[in-house]
Order: structure tokens, then sequence, then C-alpha cells
């Protein structure tokens, strides 16, 4: 699903954030990304998601090659792939259904469709009932499965996640961690990038560990 | 072959689905962009007063130069020609050549004047009856009052006209009324190439206008800007909502306009009639005719477009996501 081939992102305020870093993720599986701040965990999402492009080496995801594709494909690309963020990035003026179905606009789905497809999504995470509220008014964790929501919308194959129990408590985390295993089962390969050692290792799936910009446990894919 | 009806029927809806959407999406990109201005009433009538008076003033010099052309298409009526003939050329004579210059396309109409005739005007006419009659002989020639046809006025075609004239062998002396009619002209000229000059520059301005209020309006949503980006919207989706924003203003400027010029129509009105009057004309000033309406309003929404797309190609690139 998603392959590394010695890649290298350099950038000029602060050097090499990854530095020949290859590794493969096979199609379903779920991983976990560690290590410090700053070794590199956001910046291999970041690559995934092609809001940055490598300075050296390859991205493959289902089996395309990133750095291949024309600027006016990035955004199919990007359907491809649904991003969860720390700070969940939601749009404060709409509403929690109108955030979910941005993907789903954005897409040119149908309005009944989309109705439809929303309504699932919050189902999925528990938030069905809030659909009509606005995400200030929600809690932290609340706010984050809006997000998942939003990012499992499309049903994209690839589920990217950047900290996203970075600003919960552990029974929140737990919770989200929790979900995103509910959408692993389902088929999604799942990457989540976390320094939450504890909660990952409870979990029992793959863990790559970065620091300073290198793999330390490169673990084969299966 | 009973399921082939079916299948065509799917084919033209899935052909059909991502057309409805995409037209449905442009309908709603409309009204929203229009609901987000009407969001911001103040500053969004500040922005379109700013570009309704831009181009409200060319639009009332040009209807001005209209309507002064209209009142200048009344002058072929005036615009006239006299043929003085040689003393020695006879009535009849005089009466052959005149049916000679009726057959030509370039004039309208020939009248002509006898000696006797001209002498009984003077005499009624100039006050100097006493004088005229003390007069041994008559000194006045046989005269041909010429009217040029309409497609003659300009006043080079009177100069090609005149110098015809002058030819003639019966010819004594042409007198053109055309002095003042290239005076004229050369006026109406150069106020409109003023109106043309004011309205390029107005046009930058309102492209300025709208650009820079598009500029701003992409920092102020950046966040969301991001966020779409990053859920897979193409940049021309991103873009759409900004590009109808600025042919709302377009649009609504050109209102503002059209509103304006009607009002100073309505107003200039009075005084014209009354300047008419003294010259005893009537003289309606013409407003903005519904062409002319859709005209502006065209205009309006494609430099609104023109000056969002400027200002969107070069701000959206600034606002990729981090």
């Amino acid at each position: 699903m998603v392959r590394f081939e010695h890649v290298t992102k350099h950038y000029p305020a602060s050097g090499d954030a990854l530095n020949d870093v290859t590794f493969e993720l096979a199609t379903g599986e779920m991983a976990f990304l560690t290590g410090h701040s700053g070794a590199g965990k956001s910046t291999r999402l970041r690559l995934i998601g092609l809001l940055e492009r490598p300075t050296r080496g390859q991205v493959m995801v289902q089996g395309r090659n990133l750095g291949r594709l024309p600027a006016r494909k990035i955004p199919y690309h990007r359907r491809q792939v649904g991003m969860v963020f720390q700070d969940n990035r939601l749009l404060g003026d709409r509403t929690v259904f109108d955030n979910v179905a941005l993907p789903l606009v954005a897409m040119g789905v149908s309005h009944k469709e989309t109705g439809r497809r929303v309504r699932a999504a919050l189902d999925q995470v528990g938030l069905l009932t809030r659909g009509k509220a606005y995400p200030v008014t929600l809690s932290g964790g609340e706010q984050q499965r809006v997000g998942i929501a939003r990012a499992v919308v499309a049903r994209p194959p690839l589920l990217l996640a950047d900290e996203p129990t970075g600003n919960l408590d552990p029974d929140l985390s737990r919770e989200i961690m929790t979900l995103f295993e509910r959408f692993h089962h389902v088929g999604v390969t799942v990457l989540i990038a976390s320094h939450d050692v504890a909660l990952i290792y409870s979990l029992r799936h793959r863990t790559i560990t970065l620091s300073g910009g290198r793999l330390i446990a490169p673990a084969p894919a299966d | 072959m009973g399921k082939q009806p079916i299948a065509t029927q799917r084919g033209t809806r899935r052909l059909r689905r991502p057309l409805v959407a995409w037209v449905t999406h442009h309908l709603r990109s409309l009204l929203v962009s229009l609901g987000q201005l009407l969001r911001s009433p103040l500053a969004t009538s500040m922005t379109v007063a700013v570009i309704g008076i831009a181009l409200a003033l060319p639009e009332g010099l040009y209807v001005l130069t209209r309507n002064v052309k209209a009142v200048s298409s009344g002058w072929e009526q005036t615009a006239a020609v006299s043929l003085f003939l040689r003393p020695a050329v006879t009535v009849p004579q005089a009466e052959k050549l005149a049916g000679q210059l009726r057959a030509r396309s370039d004039i309208a109409h020939v009248r002509l004047i006898t000696p006797d005739q001209a002498l009984k005007d003077l005499r009624d006419y100039s006050g100097f009856a006493q004088a005229v009659d003390q007069l041994p002989k008559n000194p006045l020639p046989v005269v041909l009052a010429l009217r040029p046809a309409a497609g003659m006025v300009s006043s080079s075609g009177l100069e090609t006209l005149r110098r015809q004239l002058a030819g003639l062998p019966e010819a004594d002396l042409v007198r053109v009324d055309s002095a003042w009619i290239s005076r004229f002209e050369a006026i109406v000229g150069l106020v409109q190439r003023g109106v043309l000059l004011l309205a390029g520059l107005l046009a930058l301005a309102v492209l300025l206008v709208v650009g820079n209020t598009i500029r701003l309006e992409i920092q102020n949503r950046r966040n969301e800007i991001q966020v779409m980006e990053l859920v897979g919207a193409t940049s021309s989706f991103i873009r759409r909502p900004f590009l109808y924003i600025g042919a709302w203003y377009g649009l609504l400027g050109a209102l503002v306009a059209w509103v304006l010029v009607t009002v100073a129509v309505a107003l200039l009105q009075g005084p014209v009639s009354t300047l008419a009057a003294l010259y005893r004309t009537a003289f309606p000033l013409s407003g903005v005719g519904p062409l002319e309406l859709l005209g502006m309003l065209g205009s309006g929404v494609l430099l609104g477009l023109l000056g969002s797309w400027m200002s969107v190609g070069r701000h959206l690139a600034t606002a990729e996501p981090r």
C-alpha cells in the first residue's frame, strides 16, 4: 500500500527530517510510527499525503510513484488518503455535519448520497446526534472523532493520523485508538504517528520507531 | 435483449449524475458566495459603491456623447451648400443644371432661387427695402440651394462635394457651412477619446478593487482553503467561490452605476428642457437603454471575474496546506 525507498527529506532551516528511510506498509495493515518529537513522524505522513515532496528517494502509494504525480492530480490522490490531525482542523463556522461532508462536497457527490454517507460516518464515530452542533461546543475527544469521521467519510483505502490523541487524556486516547482499530478490521490500511508508547505497545500492532530521521527498528512487511 | 434498455439507462444516469452534481455545485457556490457578501453588508456595500462609481463615470459620459450625437444627427437639414452661378447663366440654363444635380445620389434636395426671388426676399426680410428699390438693375445671380444627402454630412464628404461643384463651368462661388461642423466633430471626437481613456483607467481601478477585496477574502479564509485542499478539493473547486464573489461584486457595481446614471439623467432633464426651450426646440435626454444596461451588467461581471481571477491565481498558491 505504502512503500518508502531511500527517502530523505531535508528542510533548509532544520536539516534532515528523514534520512534514507526505507519501509513498506502492506494493504490492510495497521502500524504505528513512533519516536521523539522531531524524529520525522509527521514528515513521513506529510509525504504520503503529498503535503510535501521528498528531497531524495521515492514514495509509492498504491503502486503510484508520488514523485511522478503532476500537481493537478494531487487532489485525486488525497481523496484516497484520509488524514486525521492532532489539532483536528475542523472549520469553526460550519456544523459537524458540514465539516464531515467537506470531502464529499469536494468530490461532487450528490446531495442525497452525501447526507447518507455523512450520517453513516457520524454513526461510526458515535456522534450521529451531534450533526447540527458546531465544533466549539464539543469536547476535545468528540472533536477528534468528527475529524476521524471526515477522514473516513469518502471511504479511502488508507487512513493516516498525526498524533490523534496528542491532546486527549488516556481514556479518550484509548477510545480513539479503538475506533482506528475498527476501521482496520474492515480492511482500511491505517498508519498512526504517536509518541504515546504505553498505549501503542498495549495494542499489539507493528511499531516503526524513528530517531533523528532514521529507522531504528526496521520491521519488514508481513 | 430485454436488459439492454436498462443498461443504457444506467449508462446515461451515470453520465448525468456528475453533470447534475457539477451544475448543483455551481448554483450552490453562486448562492453561497452571494450569502457571504450579504453577511457583511457594510464592507460589501462600500466595495460595491466604489465599483459602481468607477463604472458610472464612463457610462455617464457615454450617454452624454450619445445624446449630443442625437442632436447633431438632425443637422443634415441645416448643412447647406449654396452654389452661386455666374451672372451670365440664365434661369432656364440654371434649371437644366438643377435637374442634373437632382439626379446625383449625394444631393438630397436642390432649390433654385431666381434673381427676382432673391431680390424680393432681400427687400422683405433685410429691412433695406428702400435701398433695394433704388437699385437700377437686379445685381443678384441665380443661386442653387443644395442639401446634401444624409450620408454626406461629414466634413470630408462636404469638402468633396464642394470641390466638384466649384469645378462646374456655371459655378461662380460655392459656400459650404462646414467649418463649424468640422469643429464640432473634432470636439465630439476628443470627448469620445477621453471617455475611452477614462473607461480604460476606471476598468483597471475596478480590477484592482475586486482583486484586493478577493485577496483579503482569501486571507480570511486561509484555514478553510487549506482544509479543502487536504480533503482533495481540486484547485478549480477552491477557486470557484472566489470567482463568483468577484462576479457578484461586478454585477452589483454595474447595477449601482446604472442607478447613478439614470438618476443623473433624470436630474439633468429639467435644465436641458429649459435650454432647449430657449432655442425653440424640444430635446428629450435619453437614458440607458435595455441593451446598454445589458452591456453594462455584462462588462461589470467580466471585470469582476477577471479581477478575482488574477487575484485568486496569485494568492491561492500561497495558501497551500501546511
